[in-house]
């Protein structure tokens, strides 16, 4: 098992054609993940090879999902394009909508999350992103720029705000493996949230504890420490990131950025420890913790 | 981005929210042309992107237009918690009979905007949340729906605004949420909200946050940049396309990835408590596929940097190969050589993740001058610890 995307998920995706689109289309590929098509008006009914690959190119989301069964889509446009390309996968309802894009406005995904919640019929899209690396589950499939080869199937899940953290962490732990590693990316506003993943990781048989990772800004870690407390009996190490980040600077993420006495990492990470989360200083201490704790006799 | 007072103002006129805006000056000759042409009682403000400039002395009533000459003389230059004023702004003086407090704002928790307000302003609106928590309504927007006249009476209701305002604080309120989506900010934040002797409502003084990654649909934005206060090193940074803030330590860094490098800010923080206390110098991400010329911008600027004494390159190859960020570190040299400069800091360099032994072969091959591997990130950060703090 993994969560969220698994060996019958059936991927497409939008912006497939863009020079970011097509370099990580053909790594998606060359990882097992089953892609099914990309969607561009303007090439409907094209076929793009992707060494030796035929891939099709539909119209639309709605299109590609009635043509070929897909359930993931994974989202290249660029910022400009992003809020659009995300409305239309909403209302084709499907299943997963994973949205690689940097430097979205928030005004934008402010828009579309009200738009996704706004649907008389329920929420029926689950949004992982934007400016976030995507989600693998090693070895059965993998929607985003998440390297396949780092690591293999394991029992640790992953949740983190960082891409290349996300990267060192599964290195790190490469022996163990990974059921499902997930970056939720650093905007203010993001789709999946640190719960989400901590609460469907509990419900997943074969992940067998958790890594979480945080970083400085919001007070997402403190909410999810909240929920790890109430409602995560699977064990759980933590690790935030920009300890030593100023006052008012921002830190590469658009949501990475102290303000005041809020969003401070040592803030985060007392809450995290309140609620009975290691949290590592380092990454490497943070590996070793998780280590310890799948080495300890239950 | 944060705007000045002025520019904020500036916005909400734009939008049509009603300021008692007056004229920008950077000199005390200019401050008592504008109090002449104002006439009447001024208002001299400093103009500094921080919070607490009334209790700084930044902000002083001038009777006067000799008055205003004189006060903007005392103000100018002036450092206020580590910000240096360069201007004033000459503003009409009000005779304010109350003061309001009215916000817009991005609610990360909710994933929504957020309407604050209070019938109580003036002070620091944390303040306020802390010692009044009841006096500040919060009143969530939805993205969609935003904020139409039915929106800004229930704000107005829940902030128990006085009935003989209510019209004049509604009218601000739709125009103050135009000038909020139009303008891409993050938050417009109106305190004081004021209403006047004379019966009028104002918005006597201003906070806007713009989002940086609307720029490429607010072209005017970019006006508001304020770069005479921009470090130099950042501002060559930013016309690189290179994300890096500069901090006040002695370790270089460049990593990819604005997690890893955070994370390696803090790992060389906790090493420099053994090497005399060195700090990082500043925050460096590359970002994905780092080129050879993305490597050697970043490297001439943190080299450029006087107060660096090493430099440490933590890369994770997780799509970037390290072959290639290895080749980028060579030519880094070569090009460095070629404008004429000598890279005389050690340089500590961690590559792990794809490719990572023919990155390491590479380096190991070059033998690049003053340039030393270590295997792990803790590892590395030590030894550059030690390296600047054996220098400083």
């Amino acid at each position: 098992m993994s969560i969220f995307l698994n060996e019958n998920s059936k991927v497409i995706v939008q912006g497939m054609t863009g020079s970011e689109g097509t370099k990580h289309t053909t790594r998606m590929l060359a990882s097992g993940t089953n892609i099914v098509g990309g969607v561009n008006p303007r090439k409907a009914g094209e076929k793009v090879e992707f060494d030796g690959r035929s891939v099709p190119v539909f119209g639309s989301v709605d299109e590609a999902m009635s043509e070929t069964g897909a359930d993931v889509t994974v989202v290249f446009v660029p910022p400009k394009f992003t809020k659009d390309a995300v409305i239309e996968a909403i209302d084709a309802e499907i299943p997963l909508c994973v949205i690689i894009t940097e430097g979205v406005p928030v005004h934008d995904t402010a828009a579309f999350w009200a738009h996704s919640n706004s649907r008389a019929d329920g929420k029926k899209t689950r949004i992982i992103g934007p400016n976030c690396p995507g989600l693998i589950s090693p070895g059965r499939s993998n929607a985003g720029i998440i390297p396949a080869d780092i690591t293999k199937p394991g029992r640790i899940g992953l949740v983190s705000k960082s891409g290349t953290l996300t990267y060192q962490m599964m290195y790190e732990l490469r022996d163990i493996g990974f059921s499902t590693a997930i970056g939720i990316g650093g905007d203010p506003i993001i789709g999946t949230t640190h719960i989400d993943a901590l609460e469907a990781f509990e419900a997943d048989p074969d992940t067998a504890a958790i890594v979480m990772i945080g970083e400085i800004g919001g007070d997402a870690e403190e909410r999810a420490a909240a929920f790890i407390k109430e409602h995560v009996t699977k064990p759980v190490v933590g690790y935030v990131a920009g300890f030593t980040a100023p006052e008012g600077k921002t830190m590469g993420h658009a949501g990475a950025i102290v303000s005041g006495s809020s969003g401070t990492a040592q803030a985060k990470k007392e809450a995290l420890e309140a609620a009975g989360v290691k949290v590592g200083k380092t990454p490497s201490e943070t590996a070793r913790l998780m280590r310890d704790l799948l080495s300890a006799p239950a | 981005m944060d705007l000045f007072e002025y520019q904020a103002k500036q916005l909400f006129q734009k939008y049509g929210v009603p300021t008692g805006l007056g004229e920008v000056a950077t000199t005390p000759d200019e401050a008592q042309a504008i109090a002449e042409r104002l006439g009447g009682v001024t208002v001299v403000k400093a103009q500094v992107k921080t919070g607490g400039r009334g209790k700084a002395g930044g902000v002083k009533v001038a009777k006067t237009p000799a008055d205003a000459r004189e006060l903007a003389g005392q103000i100018l230059g002036m450092d206020i918690k580590g910000h240096t004023v360069h201007r004033v702004l000459v503003d009409p003086g009000a005779q304010i009979e109350e003061e309001y407090y009215v916000s817009f704002l991005l609610d990360r928790a909710n994933r929504t905007f957020l309407a604050m307000a209070s019938y109580e302003g003036g002070m620091e609106i944390e303040e306020l949340a802390v010692e009044r928590p009841e006096a500040l309504a919060r009143v969530p927007v939805d993205a969609l729906a935003g904020v139409d006249a039915a929106k800004a009476r229930e704000i107005v209701a829940a902030a128990k605004f006085p009935a003989e305002v209510a019209d004049a604080v509604v009218e601000v309120l739709i125009k103050l949420w135009l000038a909020f989506v139009g303008s891409d900010a993050t938050l417009v934040e109106v305190n004081p909200l004021a209403k006047l002797a004379d019966g009028r409502v104002l918005a006597l003084d201003g906070k806007v946050t713009l989002d940086d990654n609307a720029g490429f649909r607010q072209p005017d934005n970019a006006s508001f940049v304020d770069v005479e206060s921009t470090d130099p090193l950042e501002q060559r940074a930013k016309e690189k396309h290179l994300n890096y803030v500069k901090l006040d330590g002695e370790v270089g860094i460049i990593g990819n990835g604005a997690g890893l490098v955070m994370s390696t800010l803090d790992v060389v923080a906790y090493a420099g408590e053994k090497h005399g206390g060195v700090k990082p110098a500043n925050f460096l991400d590359i970002g994905g596929g780092a080129s050879a010329e993305v490597m050697a911008n970043g490297l001439e600027i943190i080299l450029s940097d006087p107060a660096v004494k090493s430099v440490f390159v933590n890369v994770f190859g997780g799509i970037t190969a390290c072959d290639a960020v290895a080749d980028g570190i060579v030519s880094a040299f070569d090009l460095l050589k070629a404008h004429g400069e000598q890279v005389d800091k050690p340089l500590v360099v961690r590559l792990d993740g794809n490719n990572a032994e023919l990155g390491r072969q590479i380096l190991t091959d070059a033998n690049l001058p003053g340039v030393q591997q270590v295997d792990t990130m803790d590892d590395a950060a030590d030894k550059a610890a030690e390296l600047a703090g054996a220098v400083a």
